[in-house]
């Protein structure tokens, strides 16, 4: 029976909607691998995603500017990653306790306005899918590859390029050694406080984009707690991609895959117990991950302020 | 400003640097009491002084780390202040800091290039510094390997790394916060030649040393310091080194040691045919046997990167040895813990001591007691006894007269000396069965290396096995027992210090056989 529902399409419809499903999780634990090499763990991701998520669906909702509620998105998670720098950076507050704040604040302000300001909801017509001329014609592989919305493209770009930036950059050279070593930077006249505002407000940034990318984008909808928690297996696939962004995409993909597959066993109403199914894909990523990357120190300094000890 | 010369680095030269009364407090520490010092081009400017005399908050504040609470810096006559490291890079002042500010993860090259402009815009330019490194290198005469990683290097060529870090930026002014500390005295006489070329060139230097024949080889004037104050400042040639150490100490100093022999107990340390590998999984020991015996010290000589650091791991518990047996009288060692070697009785003065032997954010005291949480005298059913913790740390603090403000005073804000005391203080006060001394008077002042010095003849007569692994001959033939030399991974031979020389020694650590041992077989 099981052998009758998962026929070819259903399989590629699976790994379509698995490529989909992780462009939240990218865009988000990309930008914070940013902030995490440069030392800066940044738990606030969820706040920010859901103020970016707010924010993007307001402006479509009241305009139907697609750009319009990315770039504002944008740049709410900007200022939210911002004010995680200042308390952080500047006021060198508990790392794990200002992250907290922030997220709390995002939690409830985004509610907040959502009340206030749309009150019941709503959906709007969010990213059409943008087939890629030519790439999507290719059978199978374009269906899964080559057919969604330009967020979706967008998230899988920008693993190259902070592969790229950290690897092959004077600016992730900085921002590796104001991980690992931030007096050592500090006495090459490397500001350790710069650093850090730039990766943890450019995190910000990425943040808010993946709350876009959720009210926007994939489920076109905002309501309480859109995110439910998915801002924090964004950090936990950073600790479990070992700080890499090629692993982070590995484990956002794993994650996505089984998720999607959890969520059409129960649509074609399978018997798992429901809990169980929800689970799996938690503890796969985990286990995958653990298991393939081989151990991975985390950046020396990640978490802790500096100052110059003056 | 147009008639000034440009040295071989590219940077003009600095002709006068002069630092005018500075003051600098820190919570419950004045650390520099209105001091004057001033260097010229051309000049090497020794700065000496006891452990937290201040010399390094001194270096500190010209180098832009630190900034003074009163008085004046001044370049050639006008007056500066250098807000940030960077100020000062630009004025062409280089620092070799006395603990490594290199960034382990990454590469020799990668950490050269760290914070200068590429030449590839925003794409760093590795291939390009690479080749300079190999050039300054090769000028220089210091051989390091561009594309390893700092981790993999051992300390002297981590020293290297810096001194390279710095001359790659073409300071003018250089201070060198104890640059030899941790150099071999093949490697002191090779860098010697390099600062005084430098010298020569129209550079300034500073530098800051605890050894008084180097200051006094090759230094023009030396200004000692004393709890933050000008002692005075003198040309090296109208001084010398018992009146230099009596203006460091304000007491005369007992520079001879004598002690008696003692009959030498059972073997107490064996180790048998070990092998280990390197962090870069190269053999790094290859059948390396000896005993030590209780009463006994057995001084291992050796040039740094020979081994010396992996053995001492291995015995510790903290690299897996490949083949080989370690034990302590009739215990076997091999394969045991870190925990269970230190509760075997081993005590261990790490070499790399800012890393492996210390916790920069606690305190003088959760220090001083770490190896030993589990006696019953610090702590009981997981309740720490804070009176007894707190009688035993400042005894330690006084007994190895550690200058702190309080016990309390987290490790990272003492002066580099004075944070390795504590390490000295906490394994040597351990009463151990075995100590593994790891370069234990790298970086303290004189009046610390005689007492520990003192402390280490002591432990003989407790029937203490030590095995004191030294880069510093006059260090090993002062204390040692039985002296064996290690050459890539071998133990070369064993002698009696009573038969060995200089001379021996020095061939054994370039890899000839003695000709005992020759004999012998
Ligand atoms: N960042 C800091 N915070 C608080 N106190 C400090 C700090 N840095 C240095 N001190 C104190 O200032 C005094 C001078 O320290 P400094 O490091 O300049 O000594 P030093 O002469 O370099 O000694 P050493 O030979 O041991 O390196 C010491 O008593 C030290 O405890
Ligand atoms: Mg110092």
């Amino acid at each position: 029976m099981l052998a009758d529902l998962f026929t070819g399409s259903v399989l590629i419809g699976l790994l379509a909607s698995g490529i989909r499903l992780a462009t939240p999780y990218l865009y988000a634990a990309i930008g914070e691998t940013f902030g995490q090499r440069s030392g800066v763990l940044n738990l606030g991701v969820d706040g920010i995603m859901l103020m970016g998520a707010f924010s993007a669906f307001y402006v479509v909702f009241k305009t139907g500017d697609l750009v319009g509620g990315v770039l504002l998105a944008m740049l709410v998670g900007l200022l939210m990653g911002l004010a995680m720098a200042f308390i952080s950076v500047t006021l060198n507050a508990e790392q794990g306790i200002s992250g907290i704040g922030v997220y709390l604040f995002g939690l409830g302000m985004s509610d907040l306005l959502f009340q206030k300001l749309i009150n019941n909801v709503q959906t709007v017509s969010g990213f059409p899918v943008a087939p890629i001329p030519f790439l999507s014609e290719i059978p199978v592989i374009g269906q899964i590859f080559f057919t969604h919305n330009v967020l979706v493209y967008g998230a899988y770009l920008l693993v190259p390029i902070a592969w790229f930036v950290l690897n092959k950059t004077t600016l992730g050279l900085k921002i590796k050694a104001v991980g690992e070593n931030p007096e050592a930077a500090d006495t090459l006249g490397v500001s350790v406080a710069k650093i850090r505002y730039l990766t943890v407000s450019m995190g910000g940034l990425l943040s808010g984009v993946a709350g876009a990318s959720l009210s926007i984008a994939l489920l076109n909808v905002f309501q309480f707690n859109l995110t439910n928690g998915l801002g924090f297996i964004a950090i936990a696939l950073v600790y479990f991609g070992g700080w890499r962004p090629t692993w982070v995409l590995m484990g956002s993909l794993i994650f996505s895959f089984v998720n999607a597959l959890q969520i059409w066993v129960q649509v074609v109403g399978i018997p798992i117990p429901s809990d169980i199914a929800v689970m799996t894909p938690y503890i796969l990523t985990i286990v995958v991950l653990v298991i393939s990357a081989q151990r991975v120190r985390p950046p020396s300094a990640l978490s802790k302020t500096y100052e110059r000890l003056e | 400003m147009t008639d000034k010369q440009i040295l071989p680095s590219g940077h003009p030269r600095i002709d006068s640097l002069e630092m005018r009364g500075i003051v600098k407090r820190f919570p419950g520490v004045l650390a520099n009491d209105h001091v004057n010092f001033d260097v010229r081009a051309g000049e090497v400017h020794a700065l000496l002084g006891e452990n937290g005399a201040g010399k390094s908050t001194l270096m500190k504040q010209l180098y832009g780390l630190y900034h003074p609470d009163e008085g004046q810096i001044i370049f050639d006559g006008e007056p500066r202040v250098i807000h940030s490291p960077k100020d000062a890079i630009q004025l062409g002042i280089g620092m070799i800091h006395q603990h490594f500010m290199l960034v382990d993860s990454l590469t020799v090259a990668e950490n050269v290039a760290l914070g200068l402009p590429s030449t590839r815009g925003m794409m760093t330019d590795i291939d390009r510094v690479t080749k300079r490194i190999c050039e300054l290198a090769e000028v220089y005469g210091l051989d390091v390997e561009p594309d390893a990683y700092i981790w993999q290097l051992s300390v002297g060529q981590q020293q290297k790394v810096e001194i390279i870090k710095a001359l790659y930026r073409g300071a003018a002014l250089l201070i060198l916060d104890e640059p030899t500390a941790v150099l071999t005295p093949q490697e002191v006489d090779d860098f010697f030649v390099t600062l005084t070329q430098m010298a020569k060139d129209g550079h300034a230097l500073i530098f800051i040393s605890h050894k008084l024949h180097e200051v006094m080889a090759f230094t023009h004037r030396v200004t000692v310091l004393r709890d933050g104050k000008n002692v005075g400042t003198v040309n090296t040639v109208d001084t010398n080194k018992n009146l230099l150490a009596e203006m460091m100490v304000g007491r005369p100093l007992n520079f001879i040691r004598n002690y008696k022999t003692i009959e030498c107990g059972k073997p107490r340390l064996k180790v048998e045919n070990l092998s280990a590998l390197s962090d870069r999984g190269v053999p790094a020991l290859k059948n390396v046997s000896f005993e030590v015996c209780a009463g006994e010290v057995l001084g291992l000589a050796g040039v740094s990167g020979n081994g010396q650091p992996e053995l001492a791991q291995v015995i510790a518990g903290l690299r897996p040895s490949t083949s080989g047996k370690i034990m302590i009288d009739d215990e076997t060692l091999t394969g045991s813990t870190p925990m269970q070697v230190i509760e075997k009785g081993v005590a261990y003065i790490p070499e790399k001591r800012n890393v492996d032997g210390l916790i920069k954010e606690f305190s003088v005291s959760e220090n001083l007691i770490l190896r030993d949480l589990d006696r019953e005298f610090y702590s009981k059913n997981a309740f720490l006894n804070m009176n007894n913790i707190a009688k035993r740390s400042a005894d330690l603090v006084k007994t190895f007269n550690v200058k702190t403000p309080s016990i309390d005073t987290p490790i990272k804000s003492l002066s580099g000396g004075n944070a390795q005391k504590v390490i000295l203080a906490r394994e040597i006060s351990r009463q151990p069965r075995v100590l593994i001394a790891a370069q234990p008077t790298r970086g303290v002042d004189i009046g610390a290396t005689e007492y520990i010095h003192e402390r280490i003849i002591e432990q003989r007569e407790t029937g203490t096995a030590t095995l004191l692994i030294s880069e510093d001959l006059d260090e090993i033939f002062a204390l040692s027992d039985r002296i064996a030399v290690i050459f890539h991974g071998e133990i070369m031979g064993v002698v009696d210090r009573k038969d060995a020389t200089l001379q021996s020694i020095g061939l054994m650590m370039a890899g000839e056989q003695p000709p005992e041992t020759q004999a012998a077989e």
